[in-house]
């Protein structure tokens, strides 16, 4: 039934807003160009810096429908009722929103980093920093979705909700200490879960 | 447990108010039981709490694995009717063809009417190989071939051994037990 449920959302990912968040991703590696000018050297500095902003910013758009749709629907109920734990449930939607978030974004950094001027060597560090750090970004996301559904004005609490705990992703993944971000990129992987599925046990009414 | 729903003793609060208070009764296989009640007396609560979407006050609910219909449709839109009813597993084809929406087994459910919605969710507890159904409001949406058919459907699974709890203020086809819940808020 997880493996269901991952299919699902995976479906439902990508024939649906799973490239949202990539454009906007290089919307905002379009922009910074624009506003700081067009100083290769300075650029390249940043870079890495930017990257991680405007990937974070991009984590935040899909989270109002990671959760509350399928809580809407009944989804939540029905999963329940079939035996799975709320604590799968959002295990498996930890999982699908990654595959559906990180793949495309270590994607869409190649271009990015073209437009900000880095060499390959910093561009291959901010890949593997992207790489171990998102899925942590992914399950902070799903945590965050469970916990502000149903809320009104959930998409901008969610922001104020998921910003501030990434700060030790950013810190980390910008300073490129590998096995720093590995470290709290599994702390959150592991803990988010049973966040999540408190809360989705919570939000029943 | 021999019973397929048991409940010891339950109380259950909504929002301060008392909905049910020391309620006991058992459903063995074959068994039905209708709860009725005016609007707001906690029908559907109490369906949620026999299929433990939410948790008594006090007391203790026992469960045989089940089956629900509320008024969620929990069908994704963008899929046919076939894939749709198909992720949640069982006798698909035959329970589309119970509840004749068959022929609308290659529509996507976004096209679907409300009645033929609510035969899709019957559906769906009529494909599941739960031994214990619940539905909220069965009748709802539901036109006089639908009632007879979700009649026949109900007959046929208690001959089989199940059970049925079936939250509704109307009249169900057949002969119900009925568990009346207090005078809600309008009273």
């Amino acid at each position: 039934m997880i493996g269901a449920v991952i299919a699902r959302d995976l479906r439902r990912g990508f024939t649906g807003t799973a490239w949202l968040p990539i454009a906007f991703f290089l919307l905002v590696a379009t922009l910074v160009p624009f506003a700081i000018g067009p100083d290769a050297r300075l650029l390249s500095q940043i870079g890495p810096g930017v990257l991680w902003i405007a990937a974070l910013t991009a984590a935040l758009l899909p989270i109002e429908r990671l959760v509350e749709p399928d809580r809407a629907d009944g989804v939540l109920d029905q999963l329940m009722l079939h035996g799975l734990a709320e604590e799968s449930v959002a295990f498996a939607k930890i999982a699908a929103h990654w595959l559906t978030f990180a793949p495309l974004l270590l994607v869409a950094a190649i271009p990015a980093s073209a437009l900000l001027a880095m060499n390959g060597a910093s561009l291959a560090e901010v890949e593997l920093a992207l790489a171990v750090g998102t899925p942590g970004l992914a399950a902070l996301a799903v945590a965050v979705a469970a916990v502000t559904a149903g809320l009104p004005r959930a998409g901008s609490l969610a922001g104020l909700l998921l910003l501030p705990l990434a700060v030790p992703l950013l810190i980390f993944g910008a300073a490129n200490a590998i096995l720093l971000e590995a470290a709290v990129s599994l702390l959150l992987s592991a803990g988010a879960p049973f966040v999540a599925g408190a809360a989705i046990r919570a939000s029943r009414t | 447990m021999k019973g397929l729903l048991k409940f010891s003793n339950v109380t259950l609060k909504r929002g301060g108010n008392v909905l049910v208070e020391d309620l006991d009764f058992e459903l063995g296989p074959g068994e039905r039981l209708q709860v009725t009640g005016p609007n707001g007396s906690g029908k559907s609560s109490l369906i949620r709490l026999a299929a433990g979407l939410l948790r008594a006050e006090r007391g203790q609910v026992e469960r045989s694995s089940l089956a629900l219909a509320d008024d969620h449709v929990a069908l994704d839109r963008e899929l046919l009717l076939r894939h749709a009813l198909g992720f949640w597993g069982g006798a698909v084809e035959q329970a589309m063809v119970a509840l004749r929406i068959d022929h609308l087994a290659e529509a996507p459910v976004r096209l679907l009417s409300s009645g033929q919605l609510k035969r899709a969710m019957l559906a769906r507890v009529a494909a599941s190989r739960a031994p214990l159904w619940l539905l909220d409001e069965p009748l709802n949406a539901l036109d006089p071939d639908g009632r007879k058919r979700l009649g026949a459907l109900v007959e046929r699974h208690l001959e089989a051994g199940g059970a049925v709890v079936a939250a509704s203020h109307q009249q169900l086809g057949g002969d119900w037990p009925k568990l009346k819940l207090g005078q809600g808020d309008t009273a």
